[in-house]
C-alpha cells in the first residue's frame, strides 16, 4: 500500500484544524484503516492532547530529523485503535527545526506501510505551514462561518493553486443552522460562493466536540454526537465514498422527535 | 569553481542581500546561489534575499524549489526583480515583492516605456486575498476579485466577475482610466488619486462603470448598453 498524505489547514488559528486531524484519523482508523498523524505545529503542540496521548511522549519528530531516535520509536500507538500513530510535535523548538525536504522524507518514508497519513498544520502561511504543505498529496482546508475565517481561508487557497498543491477540498466546521436561519451567520452558500472550492463536509457546533477534546477521546467516537457523524462521512469521503451531505436543519434528541412530530420545524 | 560561482553576483544592498543572475541556464546559476551560500553559512545565515534574475523566465516549480531550498539555509527569499512579466507574474502569485526600494536607475525605465498603453494584461483565474497584480498597461481579468487582492494598473480594468477587493486604474495618474465589472461591490476602489470607499454590496449585481466624473468626484454607475 502507498499511503496518501493530506494536510489539513487554515491560514487563521482557532478554527478546529487540530480537532479535524484527531478525528478524521480516528474515524479513518475506526474504518480499519492504517493512519498516521503528524503535529506539524512545532512549539505549540496540541494534537498529543485532543487525541489523549501527551503522557506517552518519549521522541518528537525533531528527535526524528536530527537522528536522535528512529522514525518508528517517534509514533506513538493510540490507546484505543491499534492501526492509529501520532508523531508528535517538538514543544520545545520552533518551526525553523523542521524543513520541507524534512517533511517530505518523513513522509516517504511512511508511505509504504500506511494508508493515511495526515499533517496537522500550524495557523498562519510561514514556515511551519510550508512544512506541513510540502508533502501533501491532498489539502483540505478548514473554515469557520465567520469574515476573519473565510478571507485567510481564501489566502491558502491562492496559496495553495500558486504552488501548484491543486485546489483544495473546504470542512466547514462549527455552522449553527439556527444563526444561519436567522441570517445572523454565513451560510454554507455564502462561503463556498466566495471560495469557489469543493466542500468536502459541514460540521454543526456541537457542544461534545470541546468535552472529548478536554477529555482526549475526539468526539468520532461518540456515536450520538451530530459532529461525530459529520466528520465520520468526511473520513468516508476522504476514502472515495459518496456520502450524502447531513440535513443540518434537523434536531436532535426527544425534542426535536417532538418538534417533528408536530411538524414544527 | 571560481568559475562556477562566478555566475551569479551577489552584493548587499539597504535591504538585505542582491542576488544578480546573468542568463545562463537556471540550473547551474540557482546551484552556483546555493554553493555560494554554503561555503559561507555563518554569513547568510537569517538574510533577506533579493534576486534580478533579468530576462530568465521563471515557473512557479522552479522558483518554489528554489525558494524552499533557501529556507532550508535560512534565508528568506522576499523579492525577485525580473524583466520578464512571465517571471513577474510568478513571484506575485508566490507573494514575493518584485521591486526593492532603489528601482534600476535605467533597465527599469526601459522595461516600462516598452509597453505601450494599448498593452492588457489577461488573467484568466480568480484573484485570491493576498495576491497582488500590477501591470504598466490595462487589466482584463476573466473571474472574481476575493477580498485581499490588490490590482493595480496604470491604465483600465475590466473584470468579468465579482469585485470584492481593491481595484486601482490609472495608478500613474490618468484620471480618464475606468474600472467595470460584472459587480462591483469592491470594498475600495481607486483612479488616479481618488479613492471611494462607500460601495454597498447589491442585491442584485448589475453591470457597473467607475469613472471620475465632471465634478472630479469617483463615481460608479451601471453600465448602459447603446
Amino acid at each position: 500500500m502507498t499511503a496518501q498524505v493530506i494536510t489539513v489547514t487554515s491560514g487563521k488559528g482557532g478554527v478546529g484544524k487540530t480537532t479535524a486531524v484527531a478525528n478524521l484519523a480516528t474515524a479513518l482508523a475506526a474504518d480499519g484503516r492504517k493512519v498516521v498523524c503528524i503535529d506539524g505545529d512545532i512549539g505549540l503542540r496540541n494534537l498529543d492532547v485532543i487525541m489523549g496521548l501527551e503522557n506517552r511522549i518519549v521522541y518528537d519528530i525533531v528527535d526524528v530529523i536530527e537522528g536522535r531516535c528512529k522514525l518508528k520509536q517517534a509514533m506513538i500507538r493510540d490507546k484505543h485503535y491499534p492501526d492509529l500513530y501520532l508523531i508528535p510535535a517538538a514543544q520545545t523548538r520552533d518551526k525553523n527545526a523542521v524543513s520541507p525536504s524534512d517533511m517530505i522524507r518523513i513522509c516517504k518514508d511512511l508511505r509504504p506501510d500506511t494508508d493515511f497519513v495526515i499533517i496537522d498544520s500550524p495557523a498562519g502561511i510561514e514556515r511551519g505551514f510550508r512544512n506541513a504543505i510540502a508533502a501533501a498529496d491532498r489539502v483540505l482546508v478548514v473554515t469557520n462561518p465567520e469574515v476573519s475565517a473565510v478571507r485567510d481561508a481564501d489566502r491558502v487557497v491562492g496559496i495553495l493553486e500558486a504552488e501548484e498543491k491543486g485546489t483544495p477540498a473546504l470542512i466547514l466546521n462549527r455552522l449553527n443552522p439556527t444563526l444561519v436561519r436567522n441570517n445572523d451567520m454565513l451560510s454554507a452558500e455564502d462561503v463556498l460562493d466566495l471560495l469557489g472550492i469543493k466542500l468536502i463536509g459541514i460540521v454543526p457546533e456541537d457542544e461534545s466536540v470541546i468535552i472529548g477534546s478536554n477529555r482526549g477521546a475526539p468526539v468520532v467516537t461518540d456515536p450520538k454526537s451530530r459532529a461525530g457523524q459529520a466528520f465520520r462521512n468526511i473520513a468516508k469521503r476522504i476514502q472515495g465514498q459518496d456520502v450524502p451531505f447531513m440535513d443540518l436543519d434537523q434536531q436532535s434528541g426527544l425534542w426535536g422527535a417532538i418538534q417533528k412530530l408536530t411538524g414544527r420545524k | 569553481m571560481e568559475q562556477i560561482t562566478s555566475l551569479v553576483q551577489i552584493k548587499g544592498i539597504r535591504d538585505g542581500l542582491l542576488a544578480t543572475f546573468s542568463d545562463a541556464a537556471w540550473e547551474d546559476q540557482s546551484i552556483a546561489l546555493l554553493t555560494q551560500i554554503d561555503e559561507r553559512p555563518a554569513f547568510f545565515q537569517g538574510a533577506r534575499l533579493a534576486m534580478d534574475v533579468g530576462t530568465q523566465i521563471l515557473k512557479v516549480n522552479d522558483l518554489v524549489d528554489l525558494r524552499d531550498r533557501l529556507s532550508e539555509r535560512n534565508v528568506s527569499l522576499w523579492a525577485v526583480i525580473s524583466e520578464s512579466p512571465t517571471t513577474e507574474q510568478t513571484s506575485q502569485l508566490l507573494g514575493m515583492a518584485t521591486r526593492i526600494s532603489k528601482p534600476r536607475p535605467e533597465e527599469q525605465k526601459q522595461f516600462a516605456d516598452t509597453i505601450s498603453n494599448d498593452t492588457a494584461l489577461f488573467i484568466n483565474k480568480t484573484l485570491r486575498s493576498g495576491t497582488r497584480v500590477e501591470y504598466p498597461g490595462h487589466i482584463v481579468i476573466m473571474g472574481d476579485v476575493n477580498p485581499g487582492a490588490e490590482i493595480v494598473a496604470d491604465g483600465n480594468v475590466i473584470i468579468w466577475g465579482r469585485v470584492r477587493g481593491m481595484i486601482h486604474a490609472g495608478a500613474k495618474g490618468d484620471r480618464s482610466a475606468y474600472i467595470c465589472a460584472l459587480d462591483l461591490s469592491a470594498n475600495q476602489l481607486r483612479i488616479a488619486d481618488e479613492v471611494s470607499a462607500m460601495l454597498k454590496p447589491q442585491k442584485d449585481p448589475q453591470p457597473e462603470i467607475a469613472t471620475i466624473n465632471s465634478e472630479g468626484r469617483l463615481q460608479a454607475e451601471l453600465w448602459h448598453t447603446g
